[in-house]
């Protein structure tokens, strides 16, 4: 792998930092007129999610980091493994529970899912930012109330919980936002 | 079509970079301060091991860093009180606040005491940008209220161990210098609100200035730096004017250069001779012309005060 120096940092480069790879998402030089540069950067760390700042002399190097972020259609899951296949090549990857981790609650089969590879192997999977799924349990729909702005916990195929309106019925199927778990809307039946 | 071919500056901001100009000219023409143009293109360069110089690809000639030598040497001619407002030009720099090629305003004031020059970029700043209100804070001062150590006494392992348990750092051959700076640049600038000069620097950052010896034996170099909001604007010096003192600062930027492995830099024979025949005792400083429109403007990055910045040409 390159490896790069701090005049090539910019956000969204994969480097490698402690062990782990990790994205540049930000990148600010600070130089005193006459003084050593210096390059504060917030970066996060792909594994673990953190996110946080380390300064780098102006000049130092890194080694880069063997990501890409890859479209991938959801298979199904084993209970161990969750299976995707990259629609192009037809090549199939397992990800563990790790790399799925609260993304699993959002993953239908056949979505169209961003899966980050990591020497090769997931190291995360990011949902579509909306999805379709059918309520699977929540309170008998309140008729005819789409007004007073109420809401109920309702349980969706893949597992999520989101809160609904109180017209919607068991069997019903929603629009909802992943990034946020918010209820988007209705998706009619037919 | 592309949009590439578009300014980042709008009409507006270049007009006010013509008016700040104006207003700059006519500020030292009242005060009897000659402009004077002097070559971008050098035969030598800057010896500061932060400063990189653009050369040409035979190595015969440089573009300025600043106009420091040329300036000092028609000081040592007898020109007097002068002043220039010209681009310069650092290799690497690029940053919000820094362009590889800028504008600086920078003069020179025989005569003066480092703090009537202050007054004077203060009286300056009010007429450009309507600031009246400036503090003036010894470096020591403003270092101990951020940091917590005395910059003048702190060993550089002092300031390393400190620096490593308050934020991640990846960096290795650091100085005491250079950890001072760091410490200036995450935790002091970032503090300073309003107009601050900050005054007595640290020995080892002097550059061109005079070095005196204070009561308890700690060493200050005679310089400023004006902070507005935190963002450095000016960097004046008391200057020196010892010819041999000249020589050896020189000759230690150099074999620092060597020990970091950065290119030669051959010190200006001829600002030594100027030296040598004598500089009147004065104070000069030099004004980043760019960020004063910025901060007139109010624009972020400077970019946006720029006809075409790096990112355009």
């Amino acid at each position: 792998m390159a490896s790069y120096s701090t005049s090539e940092f910019r956000s969204g480069l994969k480097v490698m930092l402690d062990g782990d790879p990790c994205t540049i998402v930000e990148n600010e030089i600070v130089k005193p007129g006459k003084g050593q540069a210096f390059n504060r950067v917030k970066l996060r760390n792909l594994k673990t999610g953190r996110t946080w700042e380390r300064t780098f002399k102006s000049g130092e190097s890194v080694e880069g980091a063997d990501v890409m972020d890859q479209d991938m259609e959801y298979l199904y899951n084993d209970g161990d493994f969750w299976y995707f296949m990259d629609p192009v090549t037809y090549e199939q990857h397992q990800a563990d529970k790790a790399a799925v981790a609260d993304a699993a609650q959002w993953l239908k089969e056949q979505n169209l899912c961003v899966v980050t590879l990591y020497n090769g192997s997931p190291l995360s999977v990011t949902p579509p930012n909306f999805v379709e799924l059918e309520i699977v349990e929540t309170d008998p729909g309140v008729r005819g109330d789409t007004a007073s702005g109420g809401s109920k916990p309702a349980r969706l195929a893949t597992g999520a919980t989101v809160k609904v309106p109180l017209f919607l019925e068991q069997g019903e199927v929603i629009k909802v936002d992943t990034r946020s778990g918010d209820y988007v809307g209705r998706v009619k039946a037919g | 079509m592309s949009t590439d071919w578009k300014p980042g500056a709008d009409v507006a901001t270049l007009r006010r970079r013509a008016r700040l100009l104006q207003q700059t000219r006519l500020f030292f023409a009242e005060r009897d301060v000659l402009e004077v143009e002097t070559p971008c293109l050098l035969r030598s360069t800057a010896t500061d091991v932060h400063l990189e110089s653009f050369s040409l690809p035979d190595g015969s000639h440089f573009l300025q860093t600043s106009p420091e030598f040329a300036m000092k040497r028609l000081l040592a001619a007898g020109s007097g009180a002068i002043f220039q407002l010209c681009k310069c030009f650092r290799s690497g720099e690029l940053s919000r606040r820094h362009n590889p090629e800028f504008t600086m305003l920078e003069w020179y004031r025989p005569g003066f005491s480092l703090d009537a020059l202050m007054r004077e970029v203060a009286e300056l700043v009010q007429r450009l940008l309507g600031i009246s209100s400036f503090s003036y804070r010894s470096y020591a001062d403003v270092f101990e209220e951020y940091v917590g150590l005395d910059p003048h006494q702190a060993s550089a392992e002092e300031l390393e161990r400190h620096a490593r348990g308050e934020l991640d750092v990846q960096a290795s051959g650091l100085n005491r210098s250079d950890w001072l700076d760091l410490w200036m640049s995450h935790r002091v600038e970032p503090g300073l609100s309003g107009a601050v000069f900050v005054y007595d620097f640290p020995w080892e950052q002097a550059s061109l200035s005079r070095i005196e010896r204070r009561p308890g034996g700690s060493r200050v170099a005679r310089r400023f730096e004006l902070f507005l909001d935190g963002m450095e604007i000016a960097n004046g010096y008391d200057e020196l004017c010892d010819a041999g003192e000249l020589e050896q600062r020189a000759q230690n930027d150099c074999d620092e250069r060597q020990r970091r492995g950065l290119p030669p830099v051959a010190p200006d024979s001829k600002l030594l001779d100027a030296h040598r025949h004598g500089l009147p005792a004065c104070c000069g400083v030099a004004l980043g012309f760019d960020r004063v429109l910025m901060l007139a403007t109010g624009c972020e990055d400077i970019d946006q005060v720029l006809a075409f910045s790096r990112n355009r040409l």
